[in-house]
């Protein structure tokens, strides 16, 4: 008790401590305030410099510092890229190709899922392991018998190649993650379900895939990503301007304009960037711990 | 019971879609891509020619400079990462500590954006003409000339790197934050108050136990920048000349512009092949590390 009280600081010391503190905190922290300052301008600027690139006129382009700002909000950029520079024809292309895939890769995918952990059948952990074995495999291996096989069928000229191919390339992963969500749920929750008179199917439906919900969520962006942002398969099973996606129409895109039109060049990457900004402001919780956990875990 | 869940119909129903992609996109095409390598030809017909392909590889000299490419690229940028995210994530939790979010959210942003996107932006970004491109911009004010910077292979190479290292650092720092999260307060507290430092404390207790997350990042990174193609073909399509042409580039290139699609198909096998070789072997050598210790 005694001993207690004598060490127990005065007041007035306390406060002189906790000043000299403050100052000697301030100090230590600068190298921290650097780096964040630092971090901010690569994380930042570039992105910033696009958006007001963006605005900007030919003569501002050429006869103006590139860190000038725009004279003025000017939108014909905008209008330009989104009209004659076919962004808007590009972006209902991805939009085309996107909702079926991404749609078929999510369903398909935890079904398979539940089949495979869920159910009880012999050759379960092999069919897994079939699927997983999918992720390793570099997508060059598969794009010239598919090329083939898409002309033999006669559908080269339409968005099925590119439909089916992202449905067979998302689907490994999607597999793999939904089946590790499955595993945590006891089986005995869907044998209770039977009971009261509901199919497996039925089951699977009312309650496997509302229990899965947030999960099956977060690989959707995840897979939705890839997709949206893919240039190879886009690339490859497009012979035809009308069906590129946005990722091939903006490359082509540059070519068409060449040096000289930068305007509406910065316009069509801003649009193609600002949809993908307002996703991440709103989601980015969900997409930073989706990408990081199929990365581990694939 | 045990019928309800070895039901045979729901089985069936719920595989076979996936199933039946799956098989089609990627099982069959391995093989059949497999078979084509012993054959040449296009989509008029093709023609066996035995082991020729694989004999064309060991005398192809566009082929070894894609593979050092490929190589050199992917060594860097693993590396760059690697290092990069690690440094960052050790930002993240001992300096930013609780207060980190918003950092964490800014460098992870480019990560989402399509890599046709930030290749459009960074050609800008590091442009000679018309525009004097922002970089350039800083080298003429502190008086030093322009750098035609995608005009030379060397160059070139190294905006790749930037660009790689710019879009994806956020990426693995939330990877490895996400291992050093992990390691429990009490002990770095401990072994501060054992007088461990700064430097000290990172390199004796936290880096032994983030090993295995680092390890992950490392297969990670490797087996995605191996099959680098997107960036490099927005940025430079392999160029000047094919100074910057990784093997996925060479493959696509042989086979869609020269219409070469046995050649091709024996080098995207080759690139499988890398690949799984690469990853067994980072496996194993982490294997017998465990072991060791």
């Amino acid at each position: 008790m005694t001993t207690a009280t004598l060490n127990r600081p005065t007041p007035t010391d306390e406060a002189a401590r906790r000043r000299r503190n403050r100052g000697k905190k301030f100090v230590r922290s600068l190298p921290g305030w650097a780096g964040i300052v630092f971090l901010l301008t690569i994380g930042i600027y570039p992105i910033l410099w696009l958006f007001l690139s963006s605005f900007k006129t030919q003569r501002e382009f050429i006869q103006e510092s590139t860190f000038a700002l725009p004279e003025q909000l000017n939108f014909q950029n905008y209008i330009d890229a989104w009209t004659t520079g076919d962004i808007a024809r590009n972006f209902l292309n991805s939009v085309i190709v996107t909702v079926p895939s991404l749609t078929m890769v999510l369903l398909f995918g935890v079904g398979a899922a539940f089949a495979v952990e869920v159910m009880v059948w012999k050759g379960r952990n092999l069919t897994l392991l079939l699927f997983v074995s999918g992720i390793m495999i570099p997508g060059q291996m598969v794009l010239v018998p598919l090329f083939i096989a898409y002309f033999k069928l006669g559908i080269s000229g339409t968005y099925l190649p590119m439909i089916i191919t992202y449905v067979g390339m998302g689907l490994p992963l999607t597999v793999f993650m939904m089946a590790a969500y499955f595993k945590a749920i006891p089986r005995e929750i869907f044998e209770a379900a039977t009971i009261d008179g509901a199919s497996m199917l039925r089951a699977f439906f009312s309650i496997g895939l509302p229990m899965v919900r947030n999960a099956l969520f977060t690989i959707g962006l995840v897979t939705f990503l890839s997709i949206w942002n893919d240039l190879l398969i886009a690339l490859t099973f497009t012979t035809n301007a009308d069906l590129r996606p946005i990722q091939a129409g903006l490359l082509n895109f540059s070519g068409e304009f060449g040096q000289v039109s930068y305007g509406p060049l910065f316009a069509g990457i801003c649009i193609n960037v600002a949809g993908l900004l307002v996703l991440f402001i709103v989601l980015n919780g969900k997409i930073m711990k989706g990408l990081a956990g199929g990365a581990l875990k694939g | 019971m045990k019928s309800v869940l070895s039901d045979r119909k729901t089985i069936l129903l719920l595989l076979i879609p996936a199933l039946l992609f799956y098989t089609a996109v990627r099982l069959v095409p391995v093989f059949w891509s497999f078979g084509l390598s012993f054959f040449e030809g296009d989509l008029r017909g093709f023609d066996f020619v035995g082991a020729d392909n694989f004999v064309k590889l060991f005398n192809d000299k566009e082929l070894g400079q894609a593979l050092l490419m490929s190589g050199k690229y992917a060594f860097i940028v693993t590396i760059g990462q690697v290092v990069l995210g690690y440094l960052l994530a050790l930002f993240y939790i001992f300096v930013l500590r609780k207060s980190s979010a918003f950092i964490r959210a800014i460098i992870f942003f480019p990560t989402v954006l399509p890599t046709v996107a930030i290749a459009l932006l960074f050609k800008r970004f590091f442009e000679v003409a018309p525009q004097t491109g922002p970089v350039n911009a800083i080298l003429n004010g502190f008086g030093l000339p322009s750098i035609d910077w995608l005009g030379q292979a060397d160059s070139a190479f190294i905006v790749i790197v930037i660009m790689e290292l710019w879009s994806s650092m956020g990426f693995f720092a939330i990877l490895l934050y996400a291992g050093l999260i992990d390691i429990p307060e009490e002990l770095i507290e401990s072994a501060r108050l054992d007088g461990a430092t700064g430097f000290q404390l990172v390199k004796s207790i936290v880096l032994p136990l983030s090993l295995p997350v680092l390890l992950s990042a490392l297969i990670f990174s490797f087996n995605a920048t191996i099959k680098v193609f997107d960036s490099i073909y927005a940025l430079t399509l392999g160029g000047p000349g094919t100074s910057t042409q990784p093997l996925t580039l060479y493959m696509y290139k042989t086979t869609f512009s020269f219409q070469d699609y046995g050649y091709g198909s024996t080098l995207a096998l080759l690139l499988t092949v890398i690949c799984l070789v690469v990853t067994l072997a980072i496996f194993g050598s982490a294997r017998r590390d465990r072991t060791k210790a």
